[in-house]
């Protein structure tokens, strides 16, 4: 689950890390006032949406009056905003940040995420702030300094200020810097977060050490034990379906393709995809009904692959395990019927009780195409669409 | 024989009383493994179906001698059940629960290997050795058959399917595992290879891997140096768009990394024989047992002198050597052996 910056600036505040004054607002005059209110001479408006790369796509603009402030958030607000980490139609902007401009001394870079390889999360900093940090990844990775936290005892003092001297920061910002560092790891620890980034860091002339932007996405298994955080959701930035899905107990991601699949188990789901493309075809989705689906979850599988105008045939791939086939079987009969379905269907059940299931398809009388394997499904739903 | 579980294998069950946790501990019992007991706190002195329950690990251990546990435990209170198996002394734990939060999953994989012992997942299906009737996981037994074919996988249903296209083949299974499709778990794709390649049971592998992370790359990288029995691999995901969470905790794929491409890619520059789609996992396995071995054993001792820079460069060299190497190997080995390894593993071996 994702953040918007300024809930994430909320959890850095709330961590005792500095972040710049700011105020949300949601219509162009609350903007104007805003920048009053803040009594800054110079202001920065800041689109409030999910995807990254908000500068880049004019989402960021600093202003100097209360009525450029209102004009900036004119052209912002209530349109969407195309970023090259969004999709092509790009995000609606329905809140903006105003914040206060800052004296900037210079600007860092500090990231907390999840390292598989480390097994454990790790604290990453940089003297290029402000950049692209993948490109700086990809070009000078000795730019980006780690130390690995202990998932237990978190970030140790030695290893912010380790950080902290090899990024030469000066003498009298050391102790503000080593603070700020270990409240990022205690922020990502804290909020069960898989990610932290604040990019730019700055520390400022008049020696203060800033968070000036501020990125999370916290970890979904653990939303659970954090009731207060669930509150932070904007579903207005999620799909629909897809939210509609998770409520299910489904796991769906709509794609671009023309052949909607029902999958159980998520690797199984990611091959079906795999082999219809290798067919020929395109897959509409991926939509993993889990381990032990009802009858209930398969219709409503079924009606949430539906809703995309695109679908114009289904796969149906089960292999049962746990998962039985004549249960399976007897939901795909009963939401073909529901729904009324229009399109080809193709369905290939493996497994426990697989004859019972079958048996009732052919029996139930609709157009329900039976395939023998994976191969075999995934070419007839191809020919059935083309 | 088999790698981790066999006959001798005791089992207890954490999270025995719950609904998914009694099912699949009997469809266990019912498959041979032998299931000796189980943990629930609260209904210490109970029984399941005639299985002792212990409110404790450690009051399991005590009685029952068990070395391994299956747990079904819920995700919050997962973590915690891992630590307990971990301090009670249980060698192996296989942890079924998928959801688990990462942090809690970073520092179970701590407190596994403090303790010297190994786990298995989480968000896993478990592992099973047909020939032993050791079956420690949720995945339907009736599809594996015994076997020398060894299994190691990041998905659930996606094994099932490869291991029923093996057994349809008469391919039958020194023994499989699902290691999960989290971003951290226990036993790695590493570590099954390696258990695979000095079990004398396991003559091919099979390696099933998902978009996410960099565990295929590696693992790649250590059949290439230490695996000389044949290996297959497919990678699922190659559809996969960048950005979306695919199922599975892990299965995303991240600033551009982790692509099914460069899985594959890395696969192959490491003589395994990758499976373009996944229907042809079987047929694959069957054709990488006609080539025979894949080569010989690279002698560990030299490469651990040289210098990290040196090493790369020689990885280099050895790649390209073993691809030159391939075609006149396939030649003289192709008919004699390949065909004696290919009915040794169709048969299954006779006691």
């Amino acid at each position: 689950m994702k953040l918007h910056e300024f809930q994430a600036k909320g959890r850095f505040a709330a961590a005792g890390l500095a972040v710049p004054r700011g105020i949300v607002a949601k219509k162009p005059k609350q903007v104007g006032k805003a920048f009053k209110k803040l009594g800054s001479p110079l202001a920065v408006v800041k689109a409030q949406i999910h995807a990254g790369g908000r500068g880049k796509a004019g989402g960021v603009k600093l202003v100097r009056s209360a009525e450029e402030a209102e004009g900036v958030a004119k052209a912002l607000l209530g349109k969407p905003l195309v970023t090259p980490q969004n999709a092509p139609e790009g995000t609606v902007v329905r809140q903006v940040l105003v914040e206060e401009g800052l004296p900037i001394l210079k600007e860092y870079y500090a990231a907390v995420l999840l390292d598989r390889r480390a097994e454990a999360p790790v604290l990453m900093v940089s003297a290029e702030g402000g950049m692209d940090i993948e490109e700086v990844a990809a070009t000078r990775p000795h730019a980006i300094l780690r130390e690995v936290i202990d998932p237990v005892a978190g970030l140790y003092d030695f290893q912010a200020r380790r950080l902290v001297y090899q990024l030469g920061v000066p003498a009298d910002l050391v102790r503000g810097f080593t603070s700020v560092l270990k409240g990022l790891a205690q922020v990502f620890q804290r909020d069960d977060a898989s990610l932290v980034e604040v990019n730019p860091l700055v520390t400022t002339t008049d020696g203060r050490v800033v968070c000036l932007d501020g990125k999370m996405t916290l970890d979904d298994n653990a939303l659970f034990r954090h009731k207060d955080l669930q509150a932070l959701r904007d579903e207005s930035e999620e799909d629909p379906t897809e939210l509609k899905a998770r409520a299910a107990g489904l796991s769906y991601v709509k794609l671009d393709g023309n052949i909607g699949c029902l999958v159980n188990g998520a690797g199984l789901a990611m091959a079906t995809m795999d082999i219809i493309k290798l067919e020929g075809g395109e897959p509409a989705n991926f939509l993993d009904v889990g381990g032990s689906a009802s009858a209930e979850q398969v219709k409503t599988a079924f009606s949430i692959i539906l809703e995309d105008p695109n679908v114009k045939g289904i796969l149906v791939n089960i292999f049962g395990g746990i998962m039985r086939c004549d249960i399976v079987a007897q939901g795909v009969v009963e939401a073909t019927r529901a729904l009324g379905l229009q399109v080809p269907l193709v369905v290939r059940l493996h497994g426990s009780n697989m004859e019972e299931g079958r048996k009732i398809l052919a029996d139930s009388g609709l157009e329900i195409t039976a395939a023998k394997d994976m191969g075999d499904a995934a070419r007839k739903i191809v020919k059935a669409v083309s | 024989m088999s790698i981790l579980v066999d006959k001798s294998t005791r089992v207890i069950t954490q999270g025995i009383t719950g609904e998914y946790g009694k099912l699949h501990t009997l469809a266990c019992r019912d498959y041979g493994t032998k299931i000796v007991g189980g943990v629930t706190p609260g209904r210490g002195g109970t029984d399941v179906s005639g299985i002792p329950v212990f409110d404790t690990v450690s009051a399991a251990v005590a009685k029952t001698r068990a070395n391994t546990t299956m747990i079904f435990v819920p995700a919050p209170f997962a973590a915690d059940a891992v630590q307990e198996a971990a301090e009670a002394g249980i060698e192996l734990i296989v942890c079924i629960t998928e959801g688990i939060p990462a942090l809690d999953e970073a520092r179970m994989k701590r407190a596994v290997t403090a303790a010297g012992a190994r786990m298995i997942g989480p968000n896993c299906p478990g592992i099973i050795s047909p020939r032993e009737k050791a079956k420690v996981g949720i995945m339907p037994g009736f599809i594996h058959r015994p076997g020398g074919i060894g299994v190691v996988s990041r998905s659930g249903t996606l094994t099932y399917e490869a291991v029923w296209q093996l057994s349809s083949r008469r391919l039958g299974q020194s023994t499989c595992i699902g290691i999960g499709g989290d971003p951290v778990i226990g036993t790695t794709h590493i570590d099954a290879l390696k258990l695979f390649q000095e079990d004398p049971a396991t003559d091919a592998i099979l390696m099933i891997g998902e978009i996410g992370g960099t565990a295929e790359e590696e693992a790649a990288a250590f059949v290439r140096d230490h695996v000389t029995k044949p290996v297959v691999g497919f990678v699922a995901g190659r559809t996969a768009p960048p950005g979306k969470r695919m199922g599975h905790a892990g299965a995303i794929i991240a600033g551009g990394k982790g692509t099914a491409a460069e899985k594959m890619a890395a696969m192959r520059d490491a003589g395994i024989l990758v499976a373009e789609s996944p229907a042809d996992l079987g047929a694959t396995m069957v054709e990488a047992l006609a080539r025979g071995p894949r080569r010989r054993k690279v002698v560990a001792k030299p490469a651990a002198k040289k210098s990290a820079a040196k090493k790369s460069a020689a990885k280099k060299g050895v790649a390209k050597k073993a691809a030159a190497r391939k075609p006149a190997a396939k030649k003289s080995a192709k008919k004699a052996s390949a065909k004696k390894a290919a009915k040794r593993v169709a048969g299954g071996r006779k006691k």
